[in-house]
C-alpha cells in the first residue's frame, strides 16, 4: 500500500516555520459574524444552500472568486504550518486533504457523529464544524499527535487492551473525546463516562469496551494525580 | 444473505466444489463441552492436517488475542478507502434525483463542465444500485437514462480538483423530469389505486452478501409475491392443535449507517484498473468491475486494507464505483468518490415488515402448525422476506409461509446483518411467548420442549443459572408507574461456506512468516484470527505473523456476508500453514541432521519431538536451500454434508416508565455459539455490537419518509437516532464451544447470530412481562409505547 502513504497532492505552499507567515492576519480571531462579513459575496456564495448555488449559475460560468485563498498558519501537533486555504475549507478537510493527517475521520460532516473530533487549545471540537481559517494561533491536536505506535498515549493503549473498536473508523474520534474527558469535570460513575462519551457514535457497538478503557485510564490518572 | 443462500442446498453447494481425491479416516472432536465431548470418524482429504483438540489444549487458537491491527487503529494509521490519496487524485460527487418518480427528459451538464476545476462529468445510463429490473423491459418506453424511482437516485457525477468544487459543479447540472405519481409507504403502496413503482413485474438480484428476493413469483400492482412455501399439512396441524395463538407485528426500515460511507478510489490506467473500495468483498468488487467494463479479472485490482463498516450493504461495484471508474477513465486521473451521509442513508436499508403469525400447539407445547404471512418493503428492490426464524428455529411438521415484497419509491433494501431475521424473530419469538402464556408455561421451558438445538439447550441452561430469571414475576405485576420485566429470545443462523477461500503462507530464510489472502477485515477481526491460526502451526506469537489481506493480487478470498468469513477462510489458512510447515521441516531436516518426522515447531523453535534438542526457527530457516518456502491452498469442502445452524439466547431486563413511555434497558445477558471460537475477544466484541444494534433497532432507529414530497426526512445521524454510549445497559456475553467436525478449524462467524436477531423480540417479551401489554411495533419510542399502553389516543406509527 505504498501508494497510499505517498504525500497527497501537496498544497501550493506549506511552510513549516514562521518566516513566511503573513504579516497581516486577516482571519486571526473572529466571531461568526465578523467571519461572514469578511467573507463577502464570494464567501456567501461558496457556503450557500443548494438553491442559492443553483441561482448563481451565471456567476459560475466565469471563473469566480471562489478559488481565492487566504494564508493561515496552523499549529498542529506542535508544528506550525502555513498554507493557503479557501475560506470555506473546514478544519477537517484541511487536516485530511491538505496535510495528510487522515487519522481524523469524516463520518457525517455535520457534527452529528464525532468521528472528526480533535482538540483545539485542549478542548474537544468537531473539526467538521469549524473552518481552518478560524484557527490562526490555536493549538490543534489530532490523533497523530496524541501518541504513536511504540509511544502510545495511555488511552490509546487502553483501547487496544479492551478491544475498544471493531472497524476502527470512529476510534480516533472516540480516543480524542476520551482524552479530553480526562480533564473535564465529570463524575466518577459509569453513567458519567457514558454521558461524557455520548457525542461519539460507534455503529459497530464497541461502547462497553470503550467505556471500560476510559474508566481504566481515568482511574489510573486519578491515582497518579 | 438471505433468501438465495437460505435455500442453499448443501448438496448443490458441494457439487460446485472440486472433487476430493484420496481420503483418509480422521477421528475429529465433536460436541459441546457442557454436554460432553466425543470424537467422530470423518473421511477427510489425505493431506488434511491432523484434527485440532479443544481450545483449552491449544496455545493461540481459542485464546483471547489482542486485535492484530489495534495499534494502527488507535493511532490513526489505518488507511481506509476515504483516506486514500493518490497523486493527482480528483474528488467526485454524485447528483441525486430530486423527484421520487419520473422520467428524465434531458441532462444538461454544460455549466458543470465549464466550472473551474472540473475535470470530468459523467451521466449515468445504467443503474448498479440494486433497483429491480422489469422482467419485460418493453413494459416501459425506452430511455437513454434510467427511470427515476426514488428521490436521491444517482443521475450524474462530477470529478474536480476538490470536493467542494465537485459538489458546487454537480449542482449546476440541469435535469429536466417528467414527474410521475409516487408512493413511499408500504400500506399506501398495497392499495388497488396506488401509483405503480414499476409498470410490470420486476425483480432484483441479490449481492454477494445476499438480499434480493425471489424471481418466479407473481406481481400484482406493487406487490411482488407471494413467495409461498409449505411443509407438511398446515390445515391439519391447526386442526390438531389444542391452542392457537395469533399475532400481528410491524417493524420499520433501518439504515445501515456504517461510519465510513460507501465509496471507492478508482484509478483507471491503460494496463490496469485499481479500485480502493470500502467493501465487504474484494472478490465481488473485482468481478463486477470486470463484468461492467469488460476487462479481464486479471486487470482489475481491488484493495481494502481497512474498512469502516458495512453490515451487509457493501458488495460489488455499486453506482458510486462504476461512476468513479468512468470519471477516472475520462479525466485520466484517479478519482475518489465517497457518498455523503445523506446519500448513505438512501443507498441501502433493512426492509420493513408487516407480519401476521398463527401458531398451533398441543397442551404440552408441541408445535402442530405455523403460518406466517408477511409484507415488507425493500423500496425499489426486493428481499423483505421474514420467514427464516418461523421456518428454522423450532421443530414443527406443518409450516406455511407467504412472503411479499411491496415496491415503494424509496431507496433499495440490501442485505443487512441477518437479513429478514430481526424482523421475523420480533414477530415469531413474541408469538412463541404468547403461546407460553396461553399454555401457562415458563417461556424457557416451552423452548426446551420445541427446540432441538443442543447448543441453545446449553445456552438456556446458562441463562437459568446466571441471570435473575428465577425471580421473574407475573406479567404486569409491578404496581408503580415504572414497571420492570425480563424476557428472552432465541436466534438461528446457518452455516454457509464460501469455497472461494484461498491463501498463501510464506516462510522466508530469516524465519519470518507471512500469510496472504484477498479476504478483507471489515471489523470482525479477520486479520487477527488468520494470525492466530498460522501462529498455532508455527509455534510463534500471532503478532509475529505478517498478515496481508484485502488485495486481489493475493489468492482470492471469501466475501464477508452471512457470517461466512471465519468458517470459510480459517480452514484454508490452517491447511496452508500446515503444508508450508511440512515443506519447511523437510527442507531443514537434512541440514539439521535428522528427518522431518522427528521435528516440530514449538515456542519459536524447531524442536526434536523427543525433547532432545531445539534450535530457533530463525537459525533453522537460515539452512533453507531456497530463500522462500511457500504453500497455497483453497478451501476443501466440509467433511460431511449437513444443514447446520448456529444461534444464541439473549436475556433482557428492562424498566418501562408508563408515564413517559420510555423504555430503559438495564441488563442484557447473551449466550452464543459459533463453532470453535478462534478469538473469543473479537467474537464477544461482535456480540456486543449485535446486541447494541438490536437495541438501537428496537428502541430508536426509523427511516421517516415524507409522503407529500417523497424524500427521506431524517437522512442524517441526528434525527435518525442510533444508540449511543449513554443508552448502553450492562451487557454480559458468554460463548459456548460447539465442535461440529466439519473442517480443520471448525470455526464459524458470529456477525448474524450476534444479538441483532433476538434483541427486539427479547425486549418485546420483557416489555410484556413488565406491563402485561404486547408491543406490536418497533421502534419502541415514547409515543409508540404510550399508544400501546392506551395512554394516548394517537395511533402507533407503523
Amino acid at each position: 500500500m505504498s501508494e497510499q502513504n505517498r504525500d497527497p497532492a501537496v498544497p501550493e505552499k506549506i511552510v513549516t516555520d514562521e518566516t513566511e507567515q503573513s504579516k497581516e492576519k486577516p482571519f486571526g480571531h473572529f466571531t461568526r459574524r465578523t467571519f461572514i462579513a469578511q467573507l463577502g459575496a464570494a464567501g456567501i456564495a461558496a457556503t450557500a444552500t443548494p438553491s442559492l448555488a443553483a441561482a448563481a449559475t451565471q456567476e459560475a460560468a466565469a471563473p469566480s472568486a471562489r478559488e481565492e485563498t487566504i494564508a493561515v498558519t496552523l499549529s498542529i501537533n506542535g508544528k506550525k504550518q502555513t498554507l493557503n486555504v479557501e475560506p470555506r475549507v473546514t478544519l477537517l478537510d484541511c487536516l485530511r486533504e491538505r496535510l495528510n493527517l487522515t487519522g481524523t475521520k469524516k463520518g457525517c460532516d455535520h457534527g452529528q457523529c464525532g468521528a472528526c473530533t480533535v482538540h483545539i487549545n485542549g478542548r474537544r471540537v468537531n473539526s467538521c464544524l469549524t473552518f481552518a481559517a478560524m484557527h490562526e494561533g490555536d493549538e490543534i491536536t489530532t490523533i497523530e499527535g496524541i501518541g504513536q505506535p511504540g509511544n502510545l498515549h495511555p488511552m490509546q493503549a487502553a483501547f487496544v487492551e479492551h478491544d475498544g473498536y471493531q472497524c476502527g473508523y470512529c476510534t480516533s474520534g472516540q480516543i480524542m473525546s476520551a482524552v479530553a474527558v480526562l480533564k473535564e469535570p465529570w463524575g466518577p460513575e459509569d453513567k458519567d463516562v457514558r454521558e461524557a462519551m455520548s457525542g461519539n457514535i460507534c455503529r459497530c457497538g464497541a461502547y462497553p469496551n470503550i467505556v471500560a478503557a476510559v474508566h481504566q485510564v481515568r482511574g489510573n490518572s486519578q491515582k497518579s494525580s | 444473505m438471505a433468501d438465495d443462500m437460505m435455500v442453499l442446498d448443501p448438496e448443490a453447494q458441494q457439487e460446485k466444489q472440486p472433487k476430493v481425491g484420496e481420503t483418509k479416516t480422521a477421528s475429529v472432536l465433536f460436541g459441546i463441552p457442557q454436554l460432553g465431548l466425543t470424537h467422530v470418524d470423518r473421511q477427510v482429504p489425505v493431506d488434511e492436517p491432523p484434527p485440532l483438540p479443544e481450545n483449552s489444549a491449544l496455545k493461540y487458537v481459542g485464546h483471547p488475542t489482542v486485535r492484530y491491527d489495534g495499534v494502527q487503529k488507535v493511532s490513526g494509521r489505518g488507511k481506509y478507502t476515504a483516506d486514500v490519496h493518490l497523486p493527482g487524485m480528483l474528488y467526485a460527487y454524485m447528483l441525486g434525483a430530486d423527484v421520487p418518480h419520473g422520467r428524465i427528459l434531458s441532462v444538461d451538464t454544460s455549466a458543470a463542465e465549464r466550472y473551474p476545476g472540473v475535470k470530468a462529468v459523467y451521466v449515468i445510463e445504467h443503474d448498479y444500485g440494486g433497483i429491480a429490473e422489469l422482467r419485460d423491459p418493453k413494459a416501459e418506453t425506452p430511455s437513454r437514462y434510467p427511470v427515476v424511482r426514488y428521490a436521491g437516485q444517482p443521475i450524474a457525477a462530477v470529478a474536480a480538483t476538490s470536493q467542494a468544487v465537485a459538489e458546487d459543479a454537480a449542482k449546476l447540472i440541469q435535469v429536466k423530469y417528467d414527474p410521475m405519481p409516487f408512493v413511499v409507504e408500504r400500506g399506501d403502496a398495497r392499495q388497488a389505486d396506488a401509483p405503480l413503482v414499476f409498470p410490470g413485474p420486476a425483480d432484483a438480484a441479490g449481492s454477494a452478501g445476499g438480499g434480493g428476493g425471489p424471481k418466479d413469483v407473481p406481481q400484482t400492482g406493487n406487490v411482488h409475491g407471494p413467495e409461498k412455501k409449505t411443509k407438511g399439512d398446515p390445515e391439519a396441524g391447526f386442526k390438531e392443535a389444542d391452542v392457537i395463538v395469533e399475532g400481528e407485528y410491524f417493524t420499520q426500515v433501518q439504515t445501515h449507517s456504517a461510519l465510513e460511507t460507501h465509496g471507492v478510489v478508482a484509478d483507471w490506467k491503460p494496463d490496469e484498473l485499481t479500485i480502493y473500495a470500502s467493501t465487504q468483498g474484494t472478490a465481488s468488487v473485482r468481478d463486477e468491475f470486470a463484468e461492467v467494463f469488460k476487462l479481464p479479472k486479471s486487470k482489475v485490482r481491488v484493495i481494502t486494507e481497512f474498512m469502516g463498516g458495512g453490515f451487509g450493504a457493501k458488495f460489488g461495484a455499486g453506482n458510486e464505483g462504476v461512476v468513479a471508474a468512468n470519471l477516472s477513465r475520462k479525466a485520466g486521473a484517479p478519482v475518489r468518490l465517497m457518498l455523503d451521509r445523506r446519500q448513505e442513508h438512501i443507498v441501502s436499508n433493512r426492509p420493513d415488515s408487516h407480519q401476521k403469525l398463527r401458531i398451533g400447539a398441543k397442551r404440552d407445547g408441541t408445535l402442530t402448525a405455523i403460518e406466517l404471512i408477511s409484507y415488507g418493503t425493500a423500496g425499489v428492490g426486493t428481499g423483505a422476506g421474514t420467514a427464516g426464524p418461523a421456518t428454522n428455529l423450532y421443530k414443527c411438521a406443518n409450516i406455511r409461509t407467504e412472503e411479499n415484497d411491496v415496491f415503494v419509491n424509496a431507496g433499495p433494501g440490501a442485505a443487512f446483518r441477518a437479513p429478514g431475521h430481526p424482523q421475523g424473530c420480533f414477530a415469531f419469538e413474541q408469538t412463541i411467548d404468547d403461546l407460553a402464556v396461553k399454555l401457562n408455561m415458563d417461556p424457557l421451558d416451552l423452548r426446551e420442549k420445541i427446540d432441538e438445538s443442543p447448543a441453545r439447550k446449553v445456552e438456556r441452561q446458562i441463562i437459568r443459572e446466571k441471570t435473575n430469571w428465577r425471580d421473574r414475576k407475573a406479567a404486569g405485576a409491578d404496581t408503580g408507574p415504572v414497571k420492570r420485566g425480563m424476557g428472552i429470545a432465541q436466534s438461528v443462523w446457518y452455516r454457509f461456506v464460501d469455497m472461494d477461500s484461498s491463501c498463501e503462507v510464506r516462510v522466508a530464510k530469516d524465519g519470518s512468516v507471512e500469510v496472504l489472502s484477498a479476504v478483507q477485515d471489515i471489523g470482525g477481526g479477520t486479520k487477527t484470527i488468520l494470525a492466530q491460526v498460522v501462529a498455532e502451526e508455527f509455534g510463534i506469537p500471532p503478532h509475529n505473523v505478517q498478515v496481508r489481506v484485502g488485495d486481489t493480487r493475493y489468492p482470492i478470498g471469501p466475501n464477508s456476508g452471512g457470517s461466512v468469513t471465519a468458517g470459510s477462510i480459517t480452514p484454508a489458512i490452517r491447511n496452508t500453514a500446515w503444508q508450508a510447515k511440512q515443506k519447511f521441516l523437510q527442507a531443514v531436516a537434512a541440514p539439521l541432521g535428522t528427518t522431518a518426522d522427528n521435528l516440530e515447531l514449538r515456542d519459536g523453535n524447531v524442536a526434536w519431538k523427543d525433547g532432545s534438542r531445539s534450535v530457533s526457527l530463525r537459525s533453522a530457516a537460515a539452512k533453507m536451500p531456497t530463500s522462500e518456502i511457500s504453500a497455497r491452498t483453497t478451501r476443501v469442502p466440509d467433511y460431511e454434508k449437513a444443514k447446520l445452524t448456529y444461534g444464541g439466547v439473549d436475556y433482557v431486563e428492562l424498566a418501562v416508565d408508563t408515564e413517559t413511555g420510555r423504555v430503559h434497558l438495564e441488563k442484557v445477558f447473551g449466550v452464543h455459539d459459533c463453532g470453535r471460537p478462534i478469538n473469543p475477544t473479537g467474537v464477544i466484541s461482535q456480540v456486543h455490537g449485535g446486541i447494541l444494534q438490536g437495541i438501537s433497532y428496537a428502541l430508536f432507529e426509523q427511516r421517516v419518509m415524507d409522503r407529500q414530497k417523497g424524500y427521506m426526512l431524517n437522512a442524517n445521524l441526528e434525527s435518525y437516532k442510533i444508540v449511543g454510549a449513554r443508552e448502553v445497559p450492562e451487557i454480559e456475553v458468554e460463548l459456548i464451544e460447539n465442535y461440529i467436525g466439519q473442517s480443520s478449524t471448525d470455526a464459524a462467524g458470529i456477525g448474524e447470530s450476534a444479538g441483532i436477531i433476538t434483541l427486539a423480540a427479547a425486549i418485546g417479551n420483557a416489555f410484556y412481562n413488565a406491563t402485561g401489554v404486547r408491543m406490536r411495533s418497533i421502534p419502541m419510542t415514547p409515543s409508540n409505547v404510550l399508544a400501546a399502553l392506551g395512554k394516548t389516543s394517537g395511533e402507533m406509527t407503523v
